[in-house]
């Protein structure tokens, strides 16, 4: 029996799917489906989450609502993925965080930079906090800032592995080689390039069935756009204590170079992805999920937004408030990983690594399929 | 909804495979095109909905295809499984014609998915679509669209206006209120009858109420019915129609293909009154699953059972419902609602008579009965492992053979001599001309393009003179 009505309808579909296998072609999900006759609730939280929601099973599909087979496999995978945050987060005690996620980390982010503010203004004199002098470490030291950010980056990173460890062993991939060399680099090869997010070729579905979609173009912009700004922060601090050369840094500078263009990544990547989720077809959407994954693109793009507005305003009154925001944002963005949308990169990864291994390993032949 | 316009060059009834390449081929050559589709939106497409691939000749390996299959495999191929009952002429011209489909309708937007190594047993021969028929039927009505056709769905033609062999307009009733679309030229592509009961039964009779339907409710004939009213001339055994057993449990209609059953030949098959009756190993599954249908058809209440053991259950494709299952063939019984004593018998009786050998279900092997009638002539194996499985199958109906007489221009034939002068058909409503009998994978949506195709472009040529 399984855990939860979700992954019992993920059951029932992947039956019906798998006595059809037209989809076979479209992305990784079906071909995984194939190597199964049964499906537990670890090997439906792999097929979840090698799931990209792409839509194009969706469309494709002789047997979607309004037929009586009622097939809906996007819809109900992302049930089910939404479901395996919540079920393999670290520790237990934080999972209720899932169930009203838009809201958690709304107050979570308010809280966070309301905290930075009223720092700033209890250890300095709240005139710092205006006084545009463009200095960063005036408001915060240095130290206190990287200690901060280094405790709280090094908890999401703990609770992060262990909630993917606890992903790993579900889906059984401990039991494979799924960890090995080849393995984790066609992953790596498949998730940096969204393989499987291209409607099997020709694009997403996601109004209706022209595949007219531009996820994948925003995805590699928030996902590009977040990786250069981590790169543009881990420069910085290296600059700091390695080369002894503190902020500010200049145009040419690697910082600036890698932040400016990861920061605007990371305010049209997150847009167009939403705006994309408000168009999409209704009868694919989780709704229940409209908060967790709203939540998330917010803070990618208010991540991005008062960075570049921290840089345009440093050496102006609103620096200070600026600061404040950012960081708040910022910090909220990591103690929060664990317990939001972010899981999504690793778990899908994980699944892909998974599927590389299994692809390696079939080499037995299957059953012919007469054409009738 | 948006009404139908008084007058186009061509009107093509219909919605699937067959009437999109018409009305593709008829937009390009400058017609002005209306498609009716009978069923709603979700449904478009009849049969199309639930095909998979294509038959196509090619001379050599592609992206798609692992190796070539000749003009002269195809025909041969389509000889035996019509055991002659196909128009040479038109059915040779037809696969000259499938070489060019496949770089044709790819270029109408349809993609095939690369061949899988091995997995399926068609990737020479056949070429599958991505994503299957109804993404084909997504990529051909986009690519219609885009060119400028216009679709009506739920708008079906209730009455032809046709003088002389001669078309002049079609009844279309949406919503209630009926329109008149005068056109240059028809096409008609509007499939068969399978979904019509009562016209079932003039060929089976009252057991024609047990079938099920594997295509959409939209499959009732009623425009081929008019067709021959208006003295075009028929084509095809009017009683006959593909029937292979499906699972009892399926839908009235549109269960598709995943109401299959591949298992017949790891078992056996018993009617309501626990006997056998026919061979269930007599040739590969491939070549006999369009004859269980029919043999089901003939038991009584139309329902047979598949009965196998632990040892087969995996042996094949899996299907949408679980097998029945019980411990002991006693409990099978009970939970089918057989006679106990004659199911035991015959299954006691089976198992005496295998003389098994070495089983192998990809050839035609040495396990077989001794002694018993019917026999099972290959891959005989006691059922004696438990689990006991059963599936409960009846007739499932996929086409119909009756259909409108054409000519190479796809062109309808009228029943007093000579050619319509502006009718033409394409797809399952003329497949008849070229598949008298029988049936073999891919092979309709061949007729559907290649006759699709030609007759738009002839329709198109009609209107522009």
């Amino acid at each position: 029996m399984h855990a939860t009505d979700h992954l019992k309808e993920a059951e029932r579909l992947m039956t019906v799917c798998n006595s059809c296998r037209y989809c076979e072609g479209l992305c990784a999900v079906f071909p995984a489906m194939e190597m199964r006759r049964s499906f537990a609730d670890g090997d439906l939280s792999y097929l979840a989450n090698l799931c990209h929601n792409c839509g194009a099973c969706h469309v494709d599909c002789q047997f979607a609502p309004p037929h009586e087979f009622d097939v809906n496999v996007p819809k109900t995978l992302a049930q089910v993925r939404a479901d395996s945050y919540r079920a393999y987060a670290w520790p237990k005690a934080f999972q209720p965080l899932f169930d009203r996620n838009g809201l958690a980390i709304s107050i979570i982010a308010s809280l966070s930079i309301a905290g930075f503010i009223l720092g700033f203004v209890v250890w300095h004199d709240p005139l710092v906090l205006t006084s545009g002098s463009g200095q960063f470490y005036r408001l915060m030291p240095h130290t206190v800032m990287a200690g901060l950010f280094g405790a709280v980056a090094l908890y999401a990173l703990l609770a992060l592995a262990m909630g993917f460890r606890n992903f790993w062993t579900a889906i059984g991939a401990n039991s494979v080689s799924a960890g090995s060399g080849t393995t984790l680099w066609q992953a790596t090869k498949d998730a940096a390039g969204l393989r499987y997010l291209d409607g099997g070729g020709v694009g997403c579905y996601n109004e209706d069935e022209k595949p007219t979609d531009n996820r994948r173009l925003y995805h590699h912009l928030t996902f590009y756009g977040f990786l250069l700004c981590f790169a543009a922060t881990t420069t910085g601090t290296v600059y700091h204590y390695v080369l002894d050369w503190p902020a500010p840094y200049g145009w040419t500078d690697l910082p600036k170079l890698f932040g400016i263009p990861g920061g605007i990544g990371l305010v049209v990547g997150p847009l167009g992805l939403l705006r994309a989720k408000l168009k999409r077809e209704p009868e694919m959407v989780d709704r229940a999920k409209f908060g967790m994954d709203t939540a998330f693109l917010a803070m990618m793009f208010m991540t991005g937004l008062t960075g570049l507005a921290l840089m345009v305003l440093r050496e102006t009154p609103a620096m200070g408030i600026m600061l404040a925001i950012h960081l708040g944002v910022v910090f909220a963005l990591f103690l929060t990983m664990p317990y939001g949308k972010f899981v999504h990169g690793f778990y899908r990864f994980g699944a892909l690594a998974l599927y590389a291994a299994e692809r390696k390993a079939e080499r037995s032949a299957k059953p012919g399929i007469p054409a009738s | 909804m948006q009404a139908p316009p008084n007058e186009v060059d061509v009107l093509v009834v219909g919605g699937g495979n067959a009437a999109l390449c018409a009305a593709i081929a008829a937009r390009r050559d400058g017609a002005s095109v209306l498609v009716v589709e009978g069923a709603p939106k979700f449904y478009r497409g009849g049969n199309t909905r639930h095909t998979r691939n294509m038959r196509c000749a090619h001379d050599t390996a592609t992206e798609h295809l692992t190796g070539p299959y000749t003009e002269a495999e195809f025909w041969d191929d389509l000889l035996r499984v019509t055991e002659g009952n196909t128009d040479e002429g038109l059915a040779r011209f037809m696969i000259v014609q499938s070489k060019e489909m496949l770089t044709w309708i790819a270029e109408q937007g349809v993609r095939f998915q690369p061949s899988l190594g091995g997995t399926l047993s068609l990737g020479r021969t056949n070429s599958f679509f991505l994503g299957g028929g109804r993404a084909m039927l997504n990529a051909l009505y986009r690519t219609a669209e885009e060119l400028g056709v216009s679709v009506l769905y739920d708008a079906p033609v209730i009455g032809l206006d046709i003088d002389n062999g001669r078309f002049r307009s079609a009844t279309i009733r949406m919503d209630g209120a009926d329109h008149t679309v005068r056109a240059k030229a028809l096409v008609v592509a509007a499939g068969g009858f399978e979904a019509n009961i009562e016209w079932l039964k003039e060929g089976w009779g009252e057991p024609a109420e047990n079938f099920l339907i594997r295509g959409t409710p939209y499959n009732r004939g009623d425009v081929l019915k008019m067709l021959l009213d208006s003295g075009v001339e028929a084509i095809g055994d009017p009683t006959q129609c593909h029937a292979v057993a499906i699972d009892a449990r399926a839908p009235k209609f549109d269960g598709g293909i995943i109401t299959r059953l591949d298992c017949v030949v790891f078992g056996i098959v018993v009617n309501k009154n626990a006997e056998r009756f026919y061979d269930e190993g007599e040739d590969f599954w491939p070549k006999r699953y369009a004859i269980w249908g029919r043999l089901v058809a003939a038991q009584p209440e139309q329902i047979a059972y598949i009965v196998f053991d632990a040892k087969s259950l995996k042996m094949f494709m899996p299907s949408l419902f679980p097998p029945i299952e019980a411990d002991c063939i006693t409990g099978l019984a009970n939970k089918l609602g057989l006679p106990v004593e004659a199911f035991e018998m015959t299954v006691s009786g089976f198992n005496a008579a295998v003389r098994q050998g070495s089983f192998d279900h990809t050839e035609l092997d040495d396990c077989r009965t001794e002694g018993l009638t019917p026999p099972k002539s290959h891959w005989a194996c006691p059922i004696d492992t438990a689990p006991f499985y059963a599936y409960p199958v009846r007739p499932g109906i996929t086409f119909t053979y009756l259909g409108t007489r054409v000519d190479r221009d796809a062109r309808m034939q009228m029943a007093d001599g000579g050619a319509s002068g502006n009718m033409f058909a394409a797809g399952e409503i003329m497949a008849g001309n070229v598949l008298g009998k029988g049936y073999a994978a891919g092979i309709g949506m061949t007729i559907g393009s290649v006759f699709g195709r030609i007759a738009g472009e002839r329709a198109a040529k009609h209107a522009r003179d």
